[in-house]
């Protein structure tokens, strides 16, 4: 039965994704502009020269073998890289054709924008109902009838509203990790941000949530762009519109989904997606 | 051929066993040794403390006269430094601890803190006395009330609680303040709102640990100078005051005076032992309670 659908919803993902990201059409807007990006963990030169410009209201995958820098950069599209105390960044990332790495952008305000789903579930342990308001409260929002609406909003929008409508105020920790990780999702639509940033969301997850999850990014993707690090090459070509493919901190290859997976020009790349190494 | 050789086996097992058993005997004797004064202590005091620890013995006053002579001012005493050292050591502690984890950036100077909290915490205790005594009770002319006692003893379990309130704090997952800065929260709502509430548990743990010892302690107290007979109840934290281990140490000196002060020095113990025995547990009650569960 799953196996159906699945094979169902692969065609017509395709078939949309023809039809939507061909290169006829007006062109799209570019969110984040990455140039010449390099970054050290100390010695560690991690990111090397990174130029990408990924568009807006598109599903862009990053993929690469581990340790290549997939976390790294998309930690650096929210700052939250810096965190680590050795960082040392040099280069732009324009979010909006504003420099993030510029000292006077403030990482809140960037970080209210972007929101980000980490790869182990990570639900606060509080309740539900906190867990999504917790953003909200974070940036003002008092009124209790306001936050009771974005609750629902952002539960419906990760899917997810149906399976938990009827106990909001039990701990989030009861949830299966599916459940988590797409309460972790909603808890980053409540801050209605513009870009969502997810980390490997599907790696702690079983086959079912997973593709719970990866049908959830199509469905986003129409009113938000979204950065998905994944290191399952078939989830990539399943559910984005571009790939990056990554090797030792630098990008191989950056092209249209259907593009590199049928067609890479680099060699890297298609030993890669042929599964050769990583 | 073999390299283990059966036959010697066998000669030497005899010998092996009985050097296991002799061994699991010896530690045995070291468990049960500490065991025995402990319970052989406690019989001494229980026994000297019947007849006189009763509901009056708990209720009156401080007295000359061994069967007038009660402990409410030192229970108010104690109750009051508590009231002071409590809300002290949890500002200055759950601070101290905050900064060192949650700001100081890891180096040198924060090494230099860490260590000096340890030798804090290593400091004899009649030395906490004197400072007390020269800059709470002298230099700030307080006097020998309850503020300057509790002060005096916040500063000396200020590392216990500082130290609990790390562990604790440590202790909150990286990914649940990930979370929260991931959704633009800043740093102090991310600690209100997600490090403290997850670590309130073991800070909790650290206070009533801390306060244990606090109301424990004799030294500190007799050296910024607590009177030996106290007969007003202390009503405030500017009031002379007394504590419990300190009606101790002055009834045990006075027994050579008046034979009775010993059995009331026992009862007092045995008050002191049952309170710091609650006190303990609920700390452990808490600790096992909230154990994490990420
Ligand atoms: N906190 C850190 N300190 C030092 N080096 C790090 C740190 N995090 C990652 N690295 C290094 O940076 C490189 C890229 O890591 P990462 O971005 O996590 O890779 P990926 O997510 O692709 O597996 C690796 O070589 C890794 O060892
Ligand atoms: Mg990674």
């Amino acid at each position: 039965m799953a196996a159906t659908s699945e094979n169902e919803r692969k065609t017509l993902n395709i078939k949309s994704k023809r039809e939507g990201s061909g290169t006829v059409g007006a062109p799209k807007n570019i969110v984040y502009n990455t140039k010449d990006l390099n970054l050290w963990y100390g010695e560690g030169h991690a990111l090397k020269n990174i130029n990408l410009e990924i568009y807006e209201n598109e599903v862009t995958a990053i993929i690469g073998p581990s340790g290549c820098g997939k976390s790294t950069y998309i930690k650096t599209l929210n700052r939250m890289v810096e965190m680590v105390p050795t960082v040392r960044i040099s280069g732009e990332i324009l979010y909006r054709n504003r420099n993030i790495l510029d000292k006077n952008f403030k990482v809140e305000d960037l970080r209210t924008r972007v929101g980000m789903v980490f790869q182990k579930p990570n639900p606060f342990p509080k309740s539900i109902y906190e867990n999504i308001a917790y953003g909200p409260k974070i940036h003002g929002i008092r009124s209790k009838k306001v936050l009771d609406e974005i609750v629902e909003k952002s539960l419906r929008g990760a899917a997810i509203w149906d399976e938990v409508k009827d106990r909001l105020n039990q701990n989030a920790y009861g949830l299966s990790g599916g459940q988590q990780q797409r309460l972790c999702i909603a808890r980053c639509l409540a801050i209605e941000p513009d870009v969502i940033l997810m980390d490997e969301p599907t790696s702690a997850l079983d086959p079912i949530s997973t593709l719970k999850v990866e049908e959830l990014v199509q469905e986003l993707k129409n009113d938000f762009s979204i950065i998905i690090v994944t290191h399952n090459m078939q989830q990539a070509a399943r559910i984005s519109d571009k790939t990056a493919f990554f090797l030792n901190g630098e990008v191989v290859e950056y092209e249209d989904t259907d593009i590199i997976f049928s067609n890479p020009s680099d060699k890297r790349t298609e030993d890669y997606i042929t599964g050769r190494f990583g | 051929m073999k390299y283990v050789d059966a036959q010697q086996v066998q000669k030497k097992m005899a010998s092996r066993l009985l050097a296991n058993n002799v061994a699991k005997g010896l530690f045995l004797l070291a468990t049960l040794f500490g065991l025995v004064v402990l319970v052989i202590l406690i019989y001494r005091v229980v026994a000297q403390s019947i007849g006189w620890l009763d509901a009056d013995f708990l209720m009156n006053k401080l007295s000359t006269a061994p069967e007038r002579a009660g402990i409410m001012g030192a229970i108010m005493g104690t109750l009051w430094l508590m009231l002071v050292v409590a809300p002290v050591t949890m500002i200055l502690g759950v601070g101290t601890a905050i900064y060192l984890e949650e700001y100081a950036k890891k180096g040198k100077l924060q090494s230099f803190i860490q260590t000096n909290i340890s030798n804090l915490a290593g400091v004899p205790s009649v030395v906490f006395g004197i400072l007390g005594l020269t800059v709470f009770v002298r230099a700030l002319d307080l006097g020998s009330v309850v503020l300057a006692g509790g002060l005096t003893m916040a500063l000396l379990v200020l590392p216990v609680v500082v130290v609990a309130s790390q562990e604790a704090i440590r202790a909150v997952p990286q990914f649940l303040r990930e979370a929260s800065y991931g959704m633009g929260a800043t740093k102090w709502q991310t600690i209100k709102n997600v490090v403290l509430p997850a670590s309130i548990p073991g800070i909790l743990t650290g206070v009533i640990l801390a306060l244990s010892r606090a109301i424990g302690e004799t030294a500190p107290l007799v050296v910024i100078g607590i009177p030996a007979l106290l007969i007003p109840l202390p009503e405030g934290i500017l009031d002379r005051f007394t504590i419990l281990p300190v009606q101790i140490y002055y009834w045990t000196i006075d027994s050579a005076l008046v034979a009775e002060y010993a059995n009331l020095a026992a009862a007092t113990i045995v008050v002191l032992l049952i309170v710091l025995f609650l006190m303990n547990s609920i700390a452990i009650i808490i600790r096992n309670k909230f154990q994490k569960r990420y």
